[in-house]
């Protein structure tokens, strides 16, 4: 393998190249990698948490264990992406280290309360359904551990929607109460779901972009997201708290400005549940240690 | 703890693929978690599972000079073969 | 009640609470392959339940998911060891080792019976259980010579006695509020 200049790797990656693990890189992307899968791994995780706590009142036996075996599926992607990230030079529990000190972010949607069984189908439904709408175009990304990683990933994701929506279709098809449960989480959900794919970056001044890490901007995962889901929210009756949202004659989805401020509050650490879930995290860490060092270390 | 390369077979027939990669302080532990990870839905029939350190990995293949004649790009017979059915008289466009 | 419904909820009982109790683990187990691994055992006994639930519930005249959910507390059969909440991993792998004993008499007994159905449920499990037998064997010899393992193994094992079965500990009173609390918010309603 030949060494590249960043110039050359730049237009390499921009005409589609693939880079393997163990290929030379640039410390730029190496490092803009780590950071992005890195953050991906923390989300997996720290998703878990809030919906673990409805896996103990799951509400029938086919509920437990769908929900059990899609939380368990996001442990499983933890795994797989912090074996990438390892393998990009920094070790697992450097990572779970500096998640638990607070250094390392996760995404937005993970930082907020539920308090109700209608979380558990919105969550399952429509924050999957926007996670799986930026992992698609990671199938499309030069470094290719974390492309291969990404298939895996998208398929197990697939039937966490469907598990989601089924949730919700049987509680809006069920009592009263169960819709307002329903329509109610779909409220407090709604905007950290428009600000889930990020502040709207032009595509060539997205590092992410540039660098082909990520395939699409911001602003395109969100129309796709909003094109794919509004319709399936709307035909169920249920409303969405944005009296601006609506599809354009040309296909582009209008809405109210998402709060960015909000955003950036949240995901540098200041989400009304952050502190709780870390200290849970960091509490487990460090009673299972012992585990860890003395009994697994071969 | 080692880093074991995970190898699954979907179905009997097919070739065995690297599916990824997990750390396992022994080859029992390796099994019982890459059997959960590559199999709990019923989707592998197989798994090899490697200590990476075990992989004997190989790169670079020069090639410097035309390797065409092993290739079955390297071969075009249109030409020659038209020359061929003129000279007796089978040549397609010919006959009409 | 005969005594296959007897036999057959008890076994859906031990495993249903067990694989409640085990999948409090996902998520926060010491390491990530480790969870995955956990959470299939957490799954695959609620699933062993399920199937004991469902051949009772024909006998019953009721369903799977009335006899899980909607018994009162006193009516459950399970054993004392597996209604324990133990969010310590010593403790979690000593209790798991301990069960797959109990239950791999059980599930050798029922394989034997001359009940056709009972005896294909029994083999059923076993061929699943054979890979928690696996599983606990190996944290097991991992944790031999901890002497937290040790004392749990000591302080759990008391809870294993079958007379145990009659009276439900302490602990699973609050387990069962929380296992029933969205079902008993809108009783008979669809999930």
């Amino acid at each position: 393998m030949q060494n590249r200049t960043e110039e050359a790797f730049l237009s390499y990656v921009q005409a589609g190249g693939q880079v393997e693990a163990g290929d030379p890189m640039p410390d730029e992307y190496r490092a803009r990698l780590v950071k992005f899968i890195e953050m991906h791994g923390n989300s997996e995780l720290m998703g878990v948490l809030p919906e673990r706590e409805w896996i103990l009142r799951a509400p029938t036996l086919q509920r437990k264990l769908a929900l059990t075996a899609k939380v368990q599926d996001e442990v499983g992607h933890a795994q797989l992406i912090f074996r990438v990230v390892e393998d990009l030079g920094k070790p697992r529990a450097q990572c779970l280290a500096d998640l638990v000190a607070g250094k390392a972010k996760f995404h937005n949607v993970f930082h907020y309360p539920t308090r109700s069984w209608g979380d558990v189908g919105v969550i399952a439904w429509l924050v999957d359904a926007a996670a799986i709408v930026s992992q698609k175009a990671l199938l499309k990304c030069s470094y290719a551990p974390y492309a291969r990683i990404m298939k895996k990933i998208c398929w197990e994701e697939s039937f966490h929607i469907l598990h989601g929506r089924d949730v919700v279709l049987a509680m809006v098809t069920g009592t009263e109460q169960q819709r307002e449960l329903v329509q109610e989480a779909l409220d407090r959900w709604w905007a950290p779901l428009m600000q889930f794919h990020g502040h709207p970056i032009p595509a060539d001044e997205d590092p992410m972009y540039v660098w082909r890490i990520k395939s699409q901007g911001n602003e395109e995962a969100r129309q796709q997201f909003l094109e794919g889901y509004v319709p399936q929210v709307w035909e169920l009756g249920l409303t969405l708290p944005d009296p601006k949202l609506r599809r354009r004659d040309d296909g582009v989805w209008e809405y109210t400005e998402p709060d960015w401020d909000e955003l950036r509050a949240v995901v540098t650490g200041g989400g009304p549940r952050t502190r709780e879930r870390l200290e849970l995290r960091r509490r487990f860490l460090a009673q299972e240690a012992w585990v860890r060092e003395a009994v697994l270390a071969a | 703890m080692t880093v074991w390369e995970v190898f699954r077979r979907e179905k009997k027939g097919q070739p065995f693929t690297h599916a990824g990669s997990l750390e396992a302080p022994d080859a029992a532990f390796a099994e019982a978690w890459a059997r959960v990870q590559y199999g709990r839905r019923g989707e592998s029939e197989a798994l090899w599972l490697v200590p990476r350190a075990e992989l004997h990995e190989v790169h670079d293949f020069p090639v410097e000079f035309d390797l065409a004649y092993r290739r079955v790009d390297g071969y075009s017979l249109k030409a020659r073969l038209k020359e061929a059915r003129e000279r007796a008289g089978t040549d397609p466009a010919r006959a009409r | 009640m005969n005594e296959r419904a007897r036999i057959l909820l008890e076994l859906a009982d031990d495993e249903l609470v067990i694989g409640w109790r085990d999948s409090e683990w996902t998520g926060i187990a010491p390491t990530l392959e480790e969870d995955v691994a956990f959470s299939s055992i957490a799954q695959n006994e609620i699933g062993h339940a399920r199937a004991a639930y469902e051949l009772a519930a024909r006998e019953l005249g009721t369903t799977a998911d009335e006899l899980a959910f909607d018994r009162a507390p006193a009516e459950y059969r399970s054993i004392p060891l597996v209604e324990l909440r133990l969010l310590d991993w010593a403790r979690a792998i000593a209790r798991r080792y301990l069960y797959e004993q109990l239950d791999r008499a059980r599930i050798e007994t029922l394989r034997r019976s001359d009940d056709a159905e009972l005896a294909s449920l029994a083999a059923k499990i076993d061929r699943e259980e054979a890979y928690h037998r696996l599983h606990a064997e190996l944290w097991a010899g991992r944790l031999g010579n901890e002497p937290r393992f040790r004392r749990a193994l000591d302080e759990l094992r008391p809870y294993a006695q079958a007379s145990g079965r009659d009276t439900r500990t302490p602990e699973f009173a609050e387990l069962w509020e929380e296992m029933t609390s969205v079902r008993r918010s809108a009783p008979g309603a669809r999930w």
